[in-house]
């Protein structure tokens, strides 16, 4: 095969399978246009009049601002508290490694391997007697501890990157370690601590267990509003898609922007 | 003063693992041993070993364990074999790379709940479903998939959901390669086989073991996509050690037999992250 072939036929297949695991969200994103009677036509429809209507009675009945206002605080402030307290502590594992850092690693990353389902009656009682169920910073709390581990072990692995003479030679100066920081370590971290933020987020907007468990309509995210569909309103698909599509469509355009970030971020440093 | 600064920044965050991970086990670790139901109030008395007795010997018990590693497993395979074979498709340039990308991200943005009802009703709905659809159009009889085979289906739902992350993960991983060394071998003869025995597939170690680590954690916990199709069912075809212990606290309300079973699985989580943890240590912590 000559090169010009291999690259045609390269180019066939990636967008063959590109598309096709595209294609569920896509099916999702037209059901959504559809009337109810459409959705459930058979065979499926792919030419039809788009109309807004399920976009309507979404927005009339299930109070979609209330819940995406909730997954929009709960992810931003869980990732913005995370960073405050992850970044210092991978900052100062990065740069003053003692002879316990890697065990403190490598207990910080096995912490999160503990189901939360380990932890849910404790918490869920513990909420039940400070009031905290059902509230956004229950919630917040919760999403902010899930991803802490994750968040130190990527900006751990992102900060031992950088070159280490640079502060040395700074520490001469007689810079402090706060000033060290922030005019020489923070410019430099700055893409990684952002890809970090962006992967959070990402997973606290998603988070589907503890939202399930301890939210429900008062603090309950978005993830909690579409679970609720899976009692007998599942049925009505075309409601079913629109509520869906604007539960996924604001951190999809926020990942697709991001995309590089994204990868870049969860690849844990391994990537050279 | 010089150790002081360096173990002030840590202490937050140690302070907040050490007690969302301790205190909460400890808890859990009392509440296992005492008779305690929400619904008959009174006294937690000493209950001695009957809770982990009462886990133990349910009838769920052995099936949740056997689906919970079966859909770790099986998910990891697809989305490591699968995508290491579309990352090295899509390594090299071609024309629209840019948006196959943006493409292959977007399964791992859909929240888990929007996944799980999305294949229930409009993919695999044994009626108007498209899989049933498509097989009509070919003239096979249509499968009811959540039913027939339920975790089969789980498997798929969770599988659409990592592999682009694979994918993408191994691709980024590929760029990085040594491009003269491998252009070297391709001017001494080396076939794609050999460049992909010995160039490509160990260059993807790291990456195989970071894509590993986060699937775990996620795989572990799988909740919103049982919880939203099958409910653990047909009988204990699609129940999980997670999903059993979720079960067994908030619709059956025993505390004690669900504490019981959450220490279980916390175990069962430490002996898996402990045998991850000695391949992360050589591949991740230098």
């Amino acid at each position: 095969m000559n090169k010009q072939t291999t690259l045609y036929l390269r180019t066939a297949i990636a967008w063959f399978f590109a598309l096709l695991l595209f294609f569920p969200i896509f099916w999702l994103g037209l059901m959504a246009f559809k009337t109810e009677q459409q959705a459930i036509s058979t065979p499926p429809l792919f030419f039809f009049t788009p109309t807004l209507q399920s976009f309507h009675e979404v927005m009339a009945r299930d109070n979609y601002v209330g819940y995406a206002i909730n997954s929009l605080i709960t992810s931003v402030v869980s990732t913005a508290i995370g960073l405050a307290i992850a970044i210092p502590a991978a900052y100062s594992m990065a740069f003053f490694p003692t002879r316990g850092t890697v065990g403190l690693l490598k207990f910080i990353l096995s912490s999160r391997y503990m189901p939360g389902v380990g932890a849910l009656m404790p918490i869920y009682i513990c909420f039940q007697y400070f009031g905290m169920l059902d509230t956004r910073a229950g919630l917040t709390l919760m999403f902010m501890l899930m991803n802490l581990p994750i968040m130190i072990w990527l900006l751990y692995t992102n900060l031992r990157e950088l070159p280490r003479e640079i502060l040395e030679a700074s520490r001469m100066d007689g810079a402090t370690v706060v000033d060290e920081f922030r005019h020489i370590v923070l410019p430099l971290a700055v893409g990684g601590i952002a890809s970090t933020a962006l992967v959070c987020m990402v997973w606290a907007w998603n988070e589907s267990f503890w939202s399930l468990n301890l939210g429900a309509a008062n603090a309950g995210t978005l993830a909690w509003l579409i679970a609720s569909y899976s009692s007998p309103e599942g049925l009505f698909w075309a409601k079913l898609s629109a509520a869906s599509l604007m539960a996924i469509a604001p951190i999809m355009a926020l990942g697709w922007f991001c995309q590089k970030q994204l990868v870049q971020g969860m690849t844990f440093g391994a990537v050279k | 003063m010089k150790r002081l600064i360096p173990r002030t920044l840590l202490t937050p965050a140690v302070l907040s693992i050490a007690v969302i991970s301790i205190v909460p086990l400890l808890i859990t670790l009392y509440y296992s041993f005492v008779k305690f139901n929400l619904l008959s109030p009174g006294e937690h008395e000493f209950h001695g070993l009957e809770n982990f007795v009462f886990f133990f010997t349910d009838g769920a018990f052995l099936p949740a364990l056997t689906n919970t590693f079966t859909l770790m497993f099986s998910v990891m395979l697809v989305t490591v074999v699968f995508g290491a074979a579309l990352g090295l498709l899509i390594n090299d340039a071609f024309p629209g790379r840019a948006i196959v990308r943006v493409l292959l991200i977007s399964p791992f943005l859909v929240m888990p709940a929007v996944n799980s009802l999305m294949w229930k009703n409009m993919l695999l709905n044994p009626i108007y479903g498209l899989f049933a659809q498509v097989s009509l159009l070919f003239g096979h009889a249509p499968v009811d998939w959540l039913s027939q085979y339920p975790l089969v289906s789980i498997i798929m739902m969770v599988s659409w959901q990592w592999l682009p992350f694979a994918c993408l993960i191994f691709m980024t991983s590929l760029q990085s390669m040594d491009r003269e060394q491998l252009e070297a071998a391709g001017m001494d003869g080396a076939t794609y086989l050999q460049q992909l025995r010995y160039l490509y597939i160990p260059h993807l170690g790291r990456a195989v073991s970071v894509v590993l680590m986060i699937e775990m954690i996620f795989l572990l916990s799988i909740f919103a996509e049982i919880f939203t199709t099958t409910g653990g069912g047909p009988g204990f075809d699609t129940t999980t050690i997670t999903f059993m212990i979720y079960q067994q606290a908030l619709q059956a309300y025993d505390i004690g037999a669900a504490s019981a079973g959450a220490l279980f699985a916390v175990l069962l989580a430490n002996i898996a992250a402990f045998f991850l943890m000695r391949v992360i240590g050589k591949n991740i912590a230098k």
